[in-house]
């Protein structure tokens, strides 16, 4: 849906994420929800209420329809989240997961 | 532990950069928070990263704020980028999120320059992937310099629309049509104004110049459609509309939408401010003294937030806000206070001016704002717009009602995006004036918080990755 335009510099993205383990290479400053579109997603999850795909509709913080799984926590939102070596992010499908053995040793 | 300040912005946009550079001027202590990982706030997103490229595209005012940031960053200001404010109470204490853990700032006033959103867009298939704002289109040029991969279908009303076109057009970026939503009779209601807005010469050129790159590279525009859906099951393949009597197709995988934007009035609704209803914006604002104040003691709002005029009024109410501050907390005499805010009250006069004609040219059409029976209006629970006539029809006189028998608003956006349109729907079901319809009273947390995150901020040796309070 979104592809990037050549840069000024000319200088290439350094930064390596993956999107549902496929890598895609970041600029410093990028967002998650860049990952996604970047990546050839669309959509970066399913609704809990009825399973329906959504992707990233305002790309600053206000509707939450960007939610992924970042390095493991569900419901993050990726337009405010800045891409850091090596993150690793998940499209999350319905609900996000509780994690019973962290939830239960507390 | 818990800073103290004297005055506490929060937002780095327009509003709140300049409001800190005041602050500090007059020998007030000053502390920037922004959800933002950059200062800028939308309207100069990423400003600080001066890309050459991306200057030449989004133009001279997206340089300006390149200037404005850099000034505010070398300020030594101090500046909290990633902060959530997720809780502010009546003795100023501010609650913050940062970084996964939770604080606390105490401050003897706060300027709340939180800016605006854009006005929720619900026509029938919205919801799809493919389907985005305007704003968030540019945000995406801005932040990744990452345009439409296919020509876009720009849809709805205001000049971000043609601003948006223009700047894809200037980075060698086909558009595939303009798709306009304002009715006709708005330009009768908006030619008396004409005159105004002539003070605002540059204004009215940029917006001629706008209209003439359309024009140049053929993209086609149609005037006075309604009854606009998107097509598509697992994602956007084509919007459809009425215009000049016929029914419309185009094919596009993207489709964005735009009907001005709003005052995001999350936090002064929380903290139960005084605000009054906008019939020609067609929003809620927040009742404002000379100086910013509202009806809430410490409490000032700058910038858009306060009612929507822009990015240059932005800067001239955050100076305002700030001096209303230093000479309440007896930084500087009233007479010195009137003397320093005299320069920017008379620019605010002029932009007020022109941005009238702005907004009766492009007030939303009823259609836009009131969808079909079958279309979601609230994202997050999935609430169709036929379910909150009828709960209209049954009794629901406000939005906390809409809400206790639909679940509409209850979603992590917390109502921001279906809370305009169930109040329209609200009203025209009740035959009253959405004026007179009580809005959403929206509590903290202003946004999600985790358990882990509180549990951080008191030191206890409570496992701070046991977050089960999200959602």
């Amino acid at each position: 849906m979104f592809r990037r335009l050549p840069s000024a510099d000319g200088g290439a993205p350094s930064l390596r994420v993956t999107v549902d383990g496929v890598p895609v290479a970041l600029r410093p400053g990028e967002t998650v929800a860049a990952a996604l579109f970047l990546a050839g997603h669309k959509a970066g999850r399913t609704t809990p209420v009825t399973g329906s795909p959504r992707g990233p509709y305002c790309m600053m913080g206000v509707c939450f329809d960007c939610l992924v799984e970042i390095d493991g926590e569900g419901n993050r939102q990726a337009c405010m989240v800045e891409a850091r070596e090596g993150m690793v992010v998940m499209r999350q499908m319905g609900a996000r997961a509780l994690d019973d053995k962290k939830a239960s040793s507390c | 532990m818990t800073e103290r300040f004297d005055i506490a912005i929060v937002g780095a946009g327009p509003a709140g950069m300049a409001a800190s550079l005041e602050a500090k001027m007059h020998g007030l202590s000053a502390v920037v928070l922004d959800e933002q990982p950059r200062p800028g706030g939308q309207i100069y997103r990423r400003a600080d990263a001066r890309d050459a490229r991306l200057e030449a595209a989004l133009g001279a005012e997206y340089a300006h704020g390149m200037a404005l940031t850099e000034k505010f960053l070398a300020a030594g200001v101090a500046y909290r980028p990633n902060t959530t404010l997720w809780d502010l109470s009546p003795e100023l204490r501010l609650s913050i999120l940062r970084d996964g853990r939770a604080g606390e700032i105490d401050a003897s006033h706060v300027v709340l320059a939180t800016g605006a959103m854009e006005r929720p867009v619900p026509v029938r298939g919205w919801t799809l992937p493919g389907v985005m704002s305007v704003g968030a289109a540019q945000i995406l040029l801005k932040t990744t310099g990452a345009v439409p991969d296919k020509p876009p279908v720009l849809a709805g009303s205001g000049p971000l629309l043609y601003l948006l076109a223009a700047q894809y057009l200037a980075a060698g970026v086909p558009v595939r049509a303009l798709v306009e939503t304002q009715p006709r009779a708005n330009y009768w209601d908006a030619a008396p104004h004409l005159l105004s807005a002539l003070w605002q010469r540059k204004l009215l050129l940029k917006g001629a110049a706008m209209l003439r790159a359309l024009r140049a590279h053929g993209v086609k525009r149609w005037q006075g459609a309604s009854n606009l859906a998107v097509e598509g099951n697992e994602a956007c393949t084509a919007l459809t509309f009425d215009a000049g009597g016929t029914r419309e197709r185009i094919e596009t995988e993207l489709v964005l939408l735009h009907e001005g934007v709003i005052p995001n009035v999350h936090v002064t609704m929380a903290i139960n401010c005084a605000h009054d209803w906008d019939a020609t914006q067609l929003c809620w604002r927040p009742r404002l003294d000379a100086w910013g104040a509202t009806s809430v003691e410490g409490v000032s709002v700058a910038g858009d937030g306060g009612g929507i005029w822009g990015a240059e009024a932005a800067e001239h109410t955050g100076r305002i806000a700030s001096l209303g501050a230093a000479e309440r907390l007896g930084k500087i005499s009233a007479d010195a206070r009137d003397r320093a805010a005299a320069s920017s009250r008379a620019s605010l006069g002029r932009l007020r001016g022109a941005r009238r004609f702005l907004d009766l040219l492009y007030k939303p059409a009823k259609g836009q704002r009131q969808p079909p029976d079958d279309v979601i209006v609230c994202r997050c629970e999935e609430v169709t717009a036929g379910t909150l006539r009828q709960v209209a029809r049954i009794g629901a006189i406000g939005l906390t009602q809409a809400k206790t028998y639909t679940r509409c608003g209850m979603g992590p956006c917390q109502g921001r995006m279906c809370g305009p349109t169930v109040a329209a729907l609200v009203a025209d079901t009740r035959k009253m004036p959405e004026a007179s319809v009580p809005p959403y009273r929206p509590r903290a947390p202003y946004k999600p918080v985790t358990i882990g995150a509180l549990a951080a901020s008191v030191g206890t040796e409570t496992p701070t990755d046991a977050s089960i309070g999200a959602h």
